[in-house]
């Protein structure tokens, strides 16, 4: 069996994946299945399947980036992998972005919230390191997790209508973050 | 009372971690709940032998616990009932340990669904938590040897002679020794609303401290020794049949693979690990399966003519029937309308799994067989029926709740653990199945498709006579004990379901009546899910055979679709009759809450938009369950007349579901409400064709439609005006807002742009073709 070695919260982990066919028709473990049942991650969760969601997002070298459809022959050796479970497990000193959304109960039944949270840490993360410090405007928190901002397509659902928790949540953690 | 406080020792307190569920075995979990050692206080069941594993509340000088039947479906109970219980311990604040919907450990308290929870189960475990109190207050007067009227308790202590002057002894030290086993007793005393410390404040979530940095354990974490991976392969339609399996020798090479098992017309595939299972269950790595095609459902684009159909009811039910004949043919104004509403999906977040451990041979101590994982909201009827389905006695069966994503209903929870139950009881080894998206949106039970004959009388001192006939899927096929047909492993394996409901009462007719003081006449014709054994029969004819989907409980039922075609209805009398919409409300409403409730929305009322350009203000009224809690919704709209998209821009809702129990957790329920009811209102609806459901992924691609709900981008600004009643018991909060929604919307159309849309959901292209009439 082949296997792969990342940089797992920033912890170099290696384990095999499965995989079968090869070429143009490999076929091979998914990042969310093998990040769950190889090093028992729990914030990435199975919602669709489809990247349709946001429900199993993890940062890959930095991108949110949905891992219910990366298959492990596609993920490069040595990549970063940030989840959930990496962030912070501290409820004393907790991530701002974990910190808010439970400050502002931007919660129902939660299922989906490791989405937004992840999707929007590298969001935050990636303007703050291209030199916008400016807290993302209510719309603009929108546009992102409805997958029509800039440099993201993939929209984040959430069904139990906590949207507009979310959206104060994020922008309170952006403020911080980018300060 | 310090709420910085009341919050950290929430956060921090041993309830926001060891919910969630208990990995102990039967035989442990079993001893752990009789207590036989030294040193506890534990409240049964009413009527209950005195060896029952089941409690309401467990004291000991470790720890409290609260055994809650009802359960966390996502909606913030866990923090409410323990609000509920500290208030009665008066304990202020403390930790207190959570189990919940176990059939070995917990009292059940039947299903959690229909906004009960706190209303029902609430008052229930305030009453165990009263008896406990009371033998504490027993105990203590024995320590200090003078009658319970000299103590008073605070934060787990007791003083002797009023605060702090007094001696005092600590909880913990009473619980130290001695053994009470109390059944609940109804007629202890509970706190006065006036002395409530902790019941009425905004306690913040105990379990999203764990949830937002992933230690919190959802249904779909859990892991028992020695589990395999499971999945299904459902038929390639609603009634396809004959199934023939192809591509075996493929599925076996896939390392990992353990079986394919096959019943009647389930199918599932087991492996060691979850990509495997799927590798296995893919036609395109896997085994493949042709299926024979099956009788025709009725056609989506049939239903509005084919619910009205007398040919597919089985019954009518006719719920109030005032003398509204004559008053209509003699009435000058007289208007009639036609409304309908597409079947909906609960559609929860994370597609449905389940985790099933059957073993061969019973345990010895338990006589537990089979053990099961299960966000069911109805852990004892999942028992029941689970039990005939593997052929063991009910007292074989447990079933354990484990939080799952929100269900808003019975979605696929249940059918799910029936699918791993089968599954582990043919391999012999505990199984996981995880549905995929597809599974979920393709075979989850729906919320029925709805019709509404609505007529009615204006004059010019209001509304003077209504008629509304509903014509309605079922709104229930839910598990049943003793049933296994009802649930979808039961229904592939050739079982029937159960009969129809011979009635609609506050299921599918729920929130057909009105509460205005106007006399009405309110029927329900209700259709045939499946064929039946003779044109009046609810009875499953043999084979089953669906007539549409299969239909359930989806977030206040038929109410949303009824008081969308009331209140919708309501609104074209006004404006037929010159009345003001609100005013006339107000006035035809004889309830003073139910007024309030109007009357609170007047300063929007007042200042609404003009309407006729695009945008426009509508209002809505429903008391859930004509008896419940009392909402009303005011709703601003933006109408693009190039595209007919409609932007829902302003809502707000005023409430009153009596004593609030927890204020921003229940305006987090009302907001859920809200987003979830415009969602119902503009987008979502399932499509399928006469062989199989098509909305299987949320997005719409080139080939299949998507069931599309809210994005971000679509939510507006959400205002709440809560109206608490002390003095009154607390009502049901996770349904009463929706049911206004729709109603609320149409009108603001209507007001925007002049034209009466009777059709959900309001898509662009209907809006633009009702813009273009």
């Amino acid at each position: 069996m082949p296997f792969r070695t990342i940089l797992l919260n920033g912890k170099e982990v290696t384990a095999e994946y499965q995989a079968i066919g090869s070429g143009a028709s490999e076929s091979s473990e998914i990042l969310l299945y093998w990040l769950r049942e190889q090093f028992g991650q729990h914030g990435p969760r199975f919602g669709c399947g489809l990247a349709q969601c946001g429900a199993c997002t993890v940062l890959v070298d930095d991108v949110p980036t949905r891992s219910c459809v990366v298959q492990l022959h596609t993920v490069e050796d040595l990549a970063e992998v940030r989840t959930l479970d990496g962030l912070s497990h501290d409820e004393k000193d907790p991530h701002p972005l974990q910190r808010e959304f439970v400050e502002l109960q931007a919660g129902q039944c939660g299922f989906c919230i490791n989405g937004m949270i992840m999707g929007s840490l590298g969001w935050i993360e990636g303007r703050i390191a291209g030199g916008d410090r400016s807290v993302p405007s209510e719309d603009e928190v929108k546009a992102f997790l409805s997958g029509a901002a800039p440099g993201n397509t993939r929209n984040y659902i959430c069904r139990c209508g906590t949207h507009t928790r979310i959206v104060a949540a994020i922008r309170s953690a952006a403020e911080e973050m980018a300060r | 009372m310090n709420t910085q406080t009341t919050r950290r020792q929430f956060l921090l307190g041993s309830g926001a971690i060891a919910i969630g569920f208990t990995l102990a075995g039967p035989a442990k979990a079993a001893s752990a709940a009789s207590h036989d050692r030294d040193g506890l206080v534990r409240v049964t069941a009413a009527g209950a032998p005195a060896d029952t594993t089941q409690s309401w509340l467990v004291l000991t000088d470790k720890e409290i616990t609260v055994y809650s039947g009802k359960v966390e479906l996502g909606t913030g109970v866990q923090t409410a009932l323990t609000q509920m219980v500290v208030e009665e311990l008066r304990l202020g604040v403390a930790d207190v340990g959570w189990v919940q919907g176990d059939t070995l450990l917990s009292v059940s308290q039947g299903v959690t669904a229909g906004s009960k929870t706190v209303q029902n189960g609430g008052i229930q475990l305030q009453q165990a938590a009263a008896t406990a109190y009371q033998e504490l207050l027993h105990r203590a007067a024995a320590y200090f040897k003078v009658a319970p009227e000299q103590l008073a308790a605070e934060n787990g202590r007791f003083y002797l002679n009023g605060r702090p002057s007094g001696r005092s002894v600590t909880y913990k030290k009473l619980l130290k020794s001695g053994v009470t086993v109390r059944p609940v007793d109804q007629t202890v005393p509970l706190v006065a609303a006036e002395d409530y410390v902790v019941v009425g404040t905004s306690v913040p979530r105990v379990d999203l401290p764990a949830k937002a940095n992933a230690t919190f354990r959802f249904l779909h974490d859990v892991k028992v020794p020695g589990m395999l991976h499971g999945r299904v392969v459902r038929p390639s339609g609603r009634n396809a049949t004959q199934p023939v399996i192809g591509g075996l020798d493929r599925a076996k090479a896939i390392a990992g693979f353990v079986d394919v098992v096959q019943r009647d017309r389930f199918i599932g595939v087991v492996a060691t690990s979850e990509w495997a299972a799927s590798a296995a269950a893919s036609s395109r790595t896997g085994i493949t399966v042709s299926w024979t095609s099956g009788a025709k459902l009725i056609p989506q684009a049939d239903l509005p003519t084919a619910v009205r159909d007398p040919a597919n009811h089985y019954t009518s039910v006719v719920e109030i029937d005032d003398d509204v004949a004559p008053i209509l043919a003699g009435a000058d104004k007289v208007l009639s309308s036609q409304y309908f509403s597409p079947f909906h999906m609960h559609a929860g977040m994370g597609a449905s799994s389940a985790v099933a451990d059957v073993r061969r041979t019973p345990d010895p101590e338990t006589g537990v067989q089979a053990t099961i994982w299960s966000g069911t909201q109805d852990v004892n009827a999942l028992a029941g029926a689970i039990a005939p389905l593997l052929g063991l006695p009910r007292s074989a069966v447990r079933v354990i709740y484990v939080e799952a994503t929100g269900c808003y209903g019975h979605n696929g929870a249940d059918d799910c653990a029936a699918d791993a139950a089968v599954l582990s009881q043919a391999v012999g080894k505990p199984v996981r199945v995880q549905w995929t998206r597809q599974d979920e949106h393709g075979w989850e039970p729906l919320g029925g498709a709805q019709a509404h004959d609505m007529q009615g009388a204006v004059g010019p001192d209001g509304i003077i006579a209504w008629s509304h006939l509903n014509y309605a899927a079922t709104a229930n096929s839910r598990p049943v004990a003793g049933v296994p047909g009802t649930l979808l492993a039961g229904a592939l394996m050739g079982l029937l379901p159960a009969p129809l409901p011979s009635t609609s009462v506050d299921t599918s007719g729920r929130n057909a009546p009105v509460t205005y003081g106007f006399p009405q006449r309110v029927e329900a014709r209700l259709l045939k899910s499946f064929e039946t054994t003779g044109p009046a029969s609810a009875v499953a004819a043999s084979p089953l055979t669906y007539r549409i989907p299969r239909t359930t409980a989806l977030r206040s039922l038929g109410g949303f679709s009824n008081s969308f075609a009331n209140e919708s209805f309501f609104d074209e009398l006004a404006h037929a009759g010159g009345h003001d919409p609100l005013e006339l409300r107000i006035a035809s409403l004889t309830d003073p809450r139910a007024v309030a409730v109007c009357e609170a929305l007047r300063p929007m009322w007042r200042g609404r938009p003009a309407g006729g350009d695009g945008t426009g203000a509508g209002v809505a009224f429903q008391q859930y369950e004509v008896v419940n809690a009392y909402a009303a919704a005011y709703v601003e709209v933006r109408v693009d007349p190039a595209t007919g998209k409609v932007t829902v821009t302003r809502v707000v809702v005023a409430h009153d579901c009596g004593l609030i129990i927890n204020p921003d957790g229940l305006r987090n329920q009302i907001e859920g409400n809200v987003v979830q009811g415009i969602g119902r209102a503009l987008k979502e609806q399932v499509s399928y064709t006469d062989d199989r459901i098509t909305s299987v992924t949320w997005q719409t691609n080139a080939s299949n439609p998507g069931y599309e709900v809210m994005r971000f981008s679509d939510v507006p600004a959400i205002e709440t005006i809560l109206i608490n009643h002390t003095d009154k018991p607390p009502l049901g909060a996770g349904e009463p807002a929706i049911g206004t929604i729709g109603g609320a919307i149409g009108n603001a159309i209507f007001a925007a742009t002049g034209k009466r849309i009777r059709t959900l959901p309001f898509t662009p292209d209907r809006v633009k073709a009702a813009l273009a009439e």
